[in-house]
């Protein structure tokens, strides 16, 4: 059997890899095979999937990419990670990218794809809207239009027709990421000693790189590790992670999370991975059947409208309540406006829920962790001496 | 300094109707509740005033109130007030602003209590920020809200996809929400109406814009052209009040550019027009004169500016249209500038600069408004190399005043007419030297 460590090195390969080898690989692998890169929070995968295509997460440079030009086209209260996705592709690190795709996430990240394209005119790029509208006649149809477009230009770029039957299948294979996600996500929660946070945020990070099919093995593969291994369980305070759901960072910071006395039982890194909280049907009209999962059955973020004031928030206590955590940890990246604009509407309902939080903000190129660590112990010492007083 | 002391500043007609317009709206605000008015908050860009009027509710607009504090140098106590209850430096300073003044008692302009609003109907168009800030508001005020999602033309273009989005959205959660809160059912004839009064405001604001094209310019589309956007961009439009404001202004220029006169500034009639500018992204409003000073002392004059078209690009040919009343409103949310594509903005500019004349183009970047900031970088090159006109980036922010360093801005402004000069000059060299 696989080691979880054989699994994790081959994660951090792929993680440290800022040249994307294997995409490059996969895509040289067979003529006329395309790569499509995205950005944080969500695409619909599975239509690039369909399309024949890699989907390809971008999620900037992290600590290990020296930013030289991306620095010249943003100031200095833009955050960090528009900056280095400019250098990954002025450098000529995603020459082998076909298309972009620039979710409705923020302003930044939202007139990046207008810079992309004078950029880089040769790339298809798309900024890729979702409703805020949650109608399946209103929202719903705008959404099933928007995915109709999307599908005719991923066709266009593979020259490839994306038909009914491939979508359900890339559907299902999708599904099964989701599920394969979700364990791990609820393994960890009920053992974290046996899957620390930089494991499972290396393995999910590997998703956004590799072919869905090979990552879903993967999944399996450190699932089965993992549980025979044992591990030391440690008196860690359980919290959750929250706010770190575009902007990535560095893996330090999570190390020294944990190191510092905190199991991290949930997060919101890469929310792609697992945005469906169930199974998108299979059966009827696929576009129908994403937007219906999109409209009705997808996570909270602060990208996303909530509609309705009392329910604002819930879904992080939810979240604390359904894994056991002790208290929130609001990791925010600099001059994030979906995450700080929400921070303290969170607090607040937090507050109301008796739950203890901390919050600090990080970049994806942060160095010194010190005051993380200092902070996240103070914390998880909090909760150990006066959360059950 | 390169002007002679201006003559006495007069208050024209125009201004004094402008004056009277938003004194007028403020205390429909102040008396609304025992006048048993309801009240809607609402955002300046994509607003929707003349759908609104057909309701009889009263208008307010949370950004124009931080600009009004901030003119009256209160907003950055405001910003600190909201900084100290948990909301992040890093983010957008109306946001704080609004927060910070309802915290310390939410007073208007003529210091009586704004009233809370009975709706937020958020209109959604190219600031993702508007979306949080209606949050927390509702989270303040725990009242009814009304989204309009309006998507962003991220190809440059609106589809009829997110134009039937719009409308539909329109139809069926906007105006029911307004009949609901406000007790009036809808009439279209009347939005008709409003929107036939919006098209001929808009015909004359138009002109007044273009009036820059003169030269001298007998505006200032920028710093004056704050004042022009007013009442079309906010509460005003549609109403009789807002055609005749616009046709007194028309009138006044007219007259100014028979005279070949320049701009009006703060300290009277401009003497010099040396160098005509393109200006991208909002002013700064703590310190609105004095940076406006900066300009008009160096013979500078604005002749087109991207702020004037974060409520619409009328320059460009939209009407709002009686025939097509709810499709028009739906236009002319999705047509603002900030929901424009960075290759739409860059094309504008552009234009601005080559159907004007201008010398060059000025970005002032906000500090707090990631919509308009996040790229001008990338603008301001291609724009120099599209034209082959100097550009220049300074840095303010909208309302807090802890980011106007005066010393900083005056210096790169007076480098940059400098730069400007010696463009001409070395323009003017090699045809003095093939003499």
């Amino acid at each position: 059997m696989t080691t979880t460590a054989e699994i994790v090195s081959r994660c951090q390969d792929l993680f440290d890899d800022l040249h994307f080898t294997y995409a490059r690989e996969w895509k040289a692998a067979l003529p006329g095979r395309k790569v499509v890169g995205f950005m944080p929070f969500y695409v619909p995968r599975e239509l690039i999937h369909a399309a024949g295509a890699l989907p390809l997460g971008v999620l900037g440079g992290g600590d290990q990419l020296e930013v030289i030009h991306g620095d010249a086209y943003y100031q200095s209260y833009i955050c960090r990670i528009p900056r280095s996705t400019v250098e990954l592709g002025v450098t000529g690190r995603l020459d082998f990218v076909d298309g972009m795709l620039f979710p409705s996430i923020c302003d930044v990240i939202r007139n990046l794809s207008g810079m992309w394209k004078v950029m880089f005119p040769k790339v298809k790029s798309r900024y890729f809207d979702v409703p805020q509208n949650y109608r399946d006649d209103v929202g719903g149809e705008f959404y099933v239009n928007e995915l109709k477009e999307l599908k005719e230009m991923l066709a266009e770029m593979t020259g490839r027709a994306v038909s009914d039957e491939a979508l359900r299948a890339s559907i299902a294979l999708y599904n099964e990421s989701r599920r394969l996600t979700r364990e791990v996500y609820a393994f960890r929660a009920k053992q974290p000693w046996k899957a620390p946070s930089a494991e499972v945020y290396l393995l999910m990070r590997a998703g956004q790189t590799l072919a869905v099919e090979e990552h879903n093995r993967l999944l399996k593969e450190y699932l089965a590790a993992a549980a025979a291994e044992d591990r030391p369980k440690r008196d860690n305070s359980r919290v959750v992670v929250t706010g770190v759901f575009c902007e990535q960072p560095p893996l330090n910071l999570i190390k020294s999370i944990e190191l510092a006395g905190c199991y991290i039982v949930d997060d919101d890194f890469m929310l792609v991975n697992r945005w469906e909280k169930s199974d998108v049907a299979v059966e009827g009209d696929p576009l129908k059947n994403l937007a219906h999962a999109y409209l009705h059955n997808s996570n909270n973020t602060s990208a996303k409208y909530e509609p309705s004031e009392a329910k604002k928030g819930l879904y992080l206590v939810e979240a604390v309540k359904s894994t056991g955590a002790e208290g929130v940890i609001f990791a925010c990246p600099s001059f994030c406006d979906p995450a700080l604009l929400e921070r303290p509407m969170l607090q607040h309902v937090l507050a109301a829920h008796n739950i203890p939080y901390i919050a600090f903000k990080y970049a994806e190129n942060s160095g010194q962790m010190q005051p993380i660590r200092e902070q996240a112990g103070t914390f998880a010492d909090s909760i150990k001496l006066w959360s059950n007083q | 300094m390169s002007v002679r002391p201006v003559a006495e500043a007069v208050k024209e007609l125009s201004m004094l109707k402008q004056k009277e317009m938003i004194a007028g709206n403020y205390e429909l605000l102040a008396t609304a509740k025992e006048k048993g008015r309801k009240v809607v908050s609402t955002f300046v860009p994509g607003n929707l005033n003349e759908l609104m009027m057909c309701f009889d509710v009263v208008n307010n607009l949370p950004e124009i109130n931080a600009i009004q504090n901030a003119m009256r140098k209160k907003s950055g106590a405001f910003i600190m007030e909201a900084e100290k209850r948990g909301h992040s430096e890093d983010v957008c300073t109306y946001v704080k602003a609004d927060l910070g003044s309802i915290a310390k008692g939410n007073l208007g302009p003529d210091g009586r209590p704004l009233p809370d609003p009975d709706l937020l109907l958020l209109s959604y168009t190219g600031c993702f920020t508007f979306m949080k800030w209606f949050e927390l508001l509702r989270e303040q005020y725990k009242c009814e809200t009304a989204m309009l999602h309006v998507p962003y033309e991220g190809d440059g273009h609106a589809s009829k996809n997110m134009r039937d989005y719009v409308v539909k959205q329109i139809k069926e959660e906007v105006i029911p929400k307004l009949e609901r809160v406000s007790g009036v059912k809808f009439d279209i004839d009347r939005l008709r109406q409003y929107l036939k009064e919006s098209a001929k405001t808009e015909q004359d604001f138009v002109w007044v814009l273009e009036s820059a094209k003169n030269k001298p310019s007998p505006i200032d589309a920028y710093f004056g052209g704050v004042y022009y956007i007013g009442p079309i961009f906010t509460a005003f439009r549609g109403t009789p009040d807002a055609t005749e404001y616009y046709r007194l202004l028309r009138a006044e220029i007219a007259e100014r550019v028979a005279k070949k006169q320049l701009p009006v500034t703060p300290d009277g009639e401009a003497h010099e027009e040396r160098y005509r500018l393109v200006v991208e992204g909002p002013p700064n409003w703590t310190s609105f004169r004095d940076f406006w000073k900066m300009f008009y002392e160096e013979g500078a004059v604005v002749v087109a500016s991207s702020y004037t078209k974060v409520g619409g690009i009328y320059d460009q040919g939209f009407r709002h249209d009686p025939d097509h009343p709810l499709e028009s409103l739906a236009e002319y949310c999705l047509g603002c500038y900030t929901n424009r594509n960075l290759p739409a903005r860059i094309g504008l500019l552009e234009k601005y600069m080559t159907d004007y004349e201008a010398d060059g183009l000025l970005v002032n970047s906000i500090k707090s408004c990631n919509s308009f900031s996040a790229g001008q970088l990338l603008m301001l090159r291609e724009i120099e190399r599209r034209t082959g006109k100097p550009a220049a980036f300074i840095e303010t922010d909208l309302v807090d005043p802890r980011y106007f360093s005066p010393a900083n801005v005056k210096n790169r402004l007076e480098s940059y007419f400098q730069m400007i000069e010696q463009k001409r000059q070395g323009a003017k060299a090699p045809a003095s030297a093939a003499e």
